[in-house]
């Protein structure tokens, strides 16, 4: 029988706390970045003008078909050489996540503009506003209600998604856990400690996910998945 | 952009790559199967009203939904062989995690199919004396499965793209074959950009067929 | 447990239903005879549809036994605070079912089976016939019920009126002792109820066992030999046809034909 011994995860607490603010960190900045870039995806991919809508319609579906660890694998290696600049991986991960994430909410964006009734654009235009008045001023407002859901899906999915960085040496959760399983030798206590450091954090943000989708679907009209 | 661009020397090392692509394919096959099986079990768990089926089948959901599956993979290459007599391979770890997460995300899937099927079938089943499996197998997830085929496809999509991850293991999937040709070769830009192009050359068609499906399915109903 | 042989097809001695605090039947008893054609009446909530849901166990009685055929089915069970409720082995109550048909308000035909997949579907995956066997016999009932030629139509493809009769004849292929109708009726336009009223007259006349909730209180007239009018839970009045709806003793069964004065004897 296997004698667990926490000990040596605890002593190292610090490693890993260190780890999971950079998982925090890296969330973020894809979050920060991603989000506005998605909005732009989606406008010119509702754009009637095809050149503007074909190339954004490439990148989303690009990204979202393409696996994420081969994206970031590309802007890591490959990408430093190309443009001639050095990449460390915290930037080349904030790229990939940035973009990757952006064709994500690219969608959940689309979908929750085109879930807006016809009606609401034509009363925007019918007291003579352009199409990018009735968007600001009476689509979106009402379209951000609905994705909220969707969009707090999405983020929570990133989390999960950004320990990819771990491959390329970025100092993330993950990342620490492995250099703290080879220098302790324990890696049973290490990865398990670390998987229950993950749930916790993802499934607590699930659960307020969830309390805020309930609070706003009582307070008005239904969401967009 | 005044790099040159080779890609002779990605394209002289094909059989590395497919050797990438039947371990992609193979990985994807394995955890596809075992995936979506594990998941209409727990799914039915899930379903349940009794407790010794409901209580394990929502904590297995709950833990492997909100786990990143990269941690799981290496929990089982790094961890798990403390624990068991034998060898776990890249392929078996990188099974088990991909598979076990799968089974988590699918069973909700089921769960939702099953439950959205009108109780009255239930009834209509049971009052020709059908025992609940026999109105489950012949009268429920035939109805339920149509459903369920647009978020299941996905599934499958996004399982094929997880095998990258099994790079992390070194199982010999096509990143995997990427980075052997990229580190021999030094050629990243031109080894990974054919390696991405290949998942989307796979992928792409595969991803609007299932919007497809899901609109033909929408009207239908 | 059996008793000594029984003519009766079905006796029910103190059934009580309760769901959680609200006990919905109240202590019913009931004698089925080969042959009766029982109309069941009573307002919505008075417990008739609940009460001819137990006979077939979708809902399972609280308290009070139920004999098919001489057979107690299920069993009592004394609880720790000594009261005793039933129990119900789901293995018995699918071979009850086998015994006792029901045909449901909503029909709940299977949509992805044709009319005479439906009608079959009992015969192939519970009595494991084959399926020539099957669908020979499932066509049998589908011409009874006046439906042969729209055997391969899918339910979608069905008017209301023939759905409920092709529900029918998949109650009739498993050949019960006892039909049970659950307002059969009620979720059809006016005009494709009589379709359905004739098939069911038609299984009378031929001597089947038969109870029927249902509103058309004209039809009950004519189908019943016996009326049980329920309310609150029990059996407040019963009779025959000319003794209920044409002279009821209790003010409520007064009250309640004549609140439903449109039909016709």
């Amino acid at each position: 029988m296997y004698a667990w011994d926490f000990a040596p995860v605890l002593a190292n607490s610090g490693m890993l706390a260190q780890g999971l603010i950079n998982t925090l960190k890296i969330t973020g900045t894809a979050l920060a970045f991603g989000v506005p870039l998605g909005l732009v995806l989606a406008l010119l991919r509702l754009s009637p003008r095809r050149y503007l809508a074909w190339p954004a319609g490439f990148v989303i579906e690009f990204f979202r078909t393409t696996p994420p660890l081969v994206q970031l694998f590309w802007f890591f290696f490959a990408l430093p050489i190309l443009i001639k600049v050095e990449m460390t991986p915290f930037a080349a991960a904030a790229l990939t996540f940035s973009i990757q994430s952006a064709a994500f909410f690219a969608e959940v964006f689309r979908g929750g503009i085109v879930s807006i009734d016809r009606g609401q654009w034509e009363a925007g235009r019918a007291i003579g506003m352009t199409h990018s008045q009735a968007l600001q001023r009476i689509v979106l407002p009402q379209a951000v209600k609905r994705m909220i859901p969707a969009f707090m899906e999405r983020s929570i999915e990133l989390m999960k998604t950004t320990t990819l960085v771990a491959t390329v040496s970025y100092a993330d959760l993950l990342f620490q856990a492995n250099e703290l399983a080879q220098k302790t030798f324990r890696p049973l206590e290490v990865f398990t400690a670390t998987a229950l450091i993950y749930f916790f954090f993802i499934f607590g943000a699930s659960l307020l996910a969830h309390r805020l989708e309930r609070r706003l679907a009582v307070s008005g009209e239904g969401t967009v998945h | 952009m005044n790099y040159r661009w080779d890609f002779a020397s990605v394209f002289s090392n094909t059989d590395a790559l497919l050797a990438g692509l039947s371990g992609t394919l193979r990985l994807f096959a394995i955890c596809l199967v075992a995936g979506l099986t594990l998941g209409l079990v727990v799914g039915l768990g899930r379903y349940s009203k009794r407790k010794l089926l409901y209580v394990p089948a929502s904590i297995f959901v709950e833990f492997f939904r909100n786990t990143p599956v990269l941690v799981q993979i290496l929990w089982f290459y790094f961890a798990l062989p403390i624990l068991v007599p034998f060898e776990v391979s890249p392929l078996l770890a990188a099974t088990l995690g991909i598979s076990l997460n799968s089974a988590a995300f699918s069973a909700e899937i089921f769960r939702g199919g099953i439950q959205s099927i009108d109780r009255g079938q239930w009834e209509g089943a049971r009052a020709i004396g059908m025992s609940g499996g026999q109105a489950l197998r012949r009268v429920i997830l035939p109805q339920a499965l149509r459903r369920m085929l647009p978020p299941l496809t996905n599934r499958g999509i996004e399982i094929f793209k997880m095998s990258t991850l099994a790079s992390a293991v070194a199982y010999v999937e096509l990143l995997q074959q990427g980075k052997l040709i990229a580190s021999l070769n030094f050629n990243p830009i031109e080894a990974y950009t054919v390696v991405a192009l290949i998942f989307f050359v796979v992928l792409f068609p595969l991803v609007q067929a299932t919007y497809a499906l899901e609109r033909k399915l929408r009207r239908a109903d | 447990m059996t008793t000594a042989p029984d003519s009766c097809v079905m006796r029910v001695t103190g059934l009580r239903k309760r769901f959680d605090d609200n006990e919905v039947l109240k202590g019913i008893d009931l004698d089925v005879q080969p042959g009766d054609r029982i109309a069941i009446l009573g307002a919505s909530g008075s417990g008739k549809s609940t009460f001819l849901r137990c006979l077939n166990f979708m809902e399972q009685p609280t308290t009070g036994r139920v004999q098919l055929h001489g057979q107690f089915i299920g069993a009592e069970r004394t609880r720790r605070d000594g009261t005793t409720d039933n129990v119900y082995n789901e293995a018995e109550l699918t071979r009850v079912r086998q015994r006792v048909g029901m045909v449901f308000q909503q029909f709940n035909l299977f949509p992805h089976m044709t009319a005479i997949g439906n009608v079959m579907e009992g015969l192939r995956t519970v009595q494991g016939k084959g399926r020539d066997e099957a669908a020979a016999l499932a066509l049998k009932q589908l011409a009874r019920v006046g439906l042969a030629e729209k055997a391969e139509a899918y339910p979608s493809r069905l008017s209301g009126g023939q759905k409920q009769r092709v529900a029918i004849a998949r109650a009739l292929a498993m050949e019960p002792d006892l039909l049970l109708f659950d307002e059969p009726t009620s979720a059809l336009d006016p005009e494709l109820v009589g379709e359905v009223l004739r098939v069911i007259r038609a299984l009378a006349e031929e001597g089947r066992t038969m109870l029927l909730v249902t509103h058309e209180l004209g039809f009950a007239y004519h189908f019943a030999n016996r009326i049980l009018f329920l309310a609150d839970g029990v059996i407040l009045e019963q009779g025959t046809p000319d003794e209920v709806l044409k002279n009821p003793r209790e003010a409520r069964t007064k009250a309640f034909l004549a609140g439903h004065n449109e039909f016709s004897f």
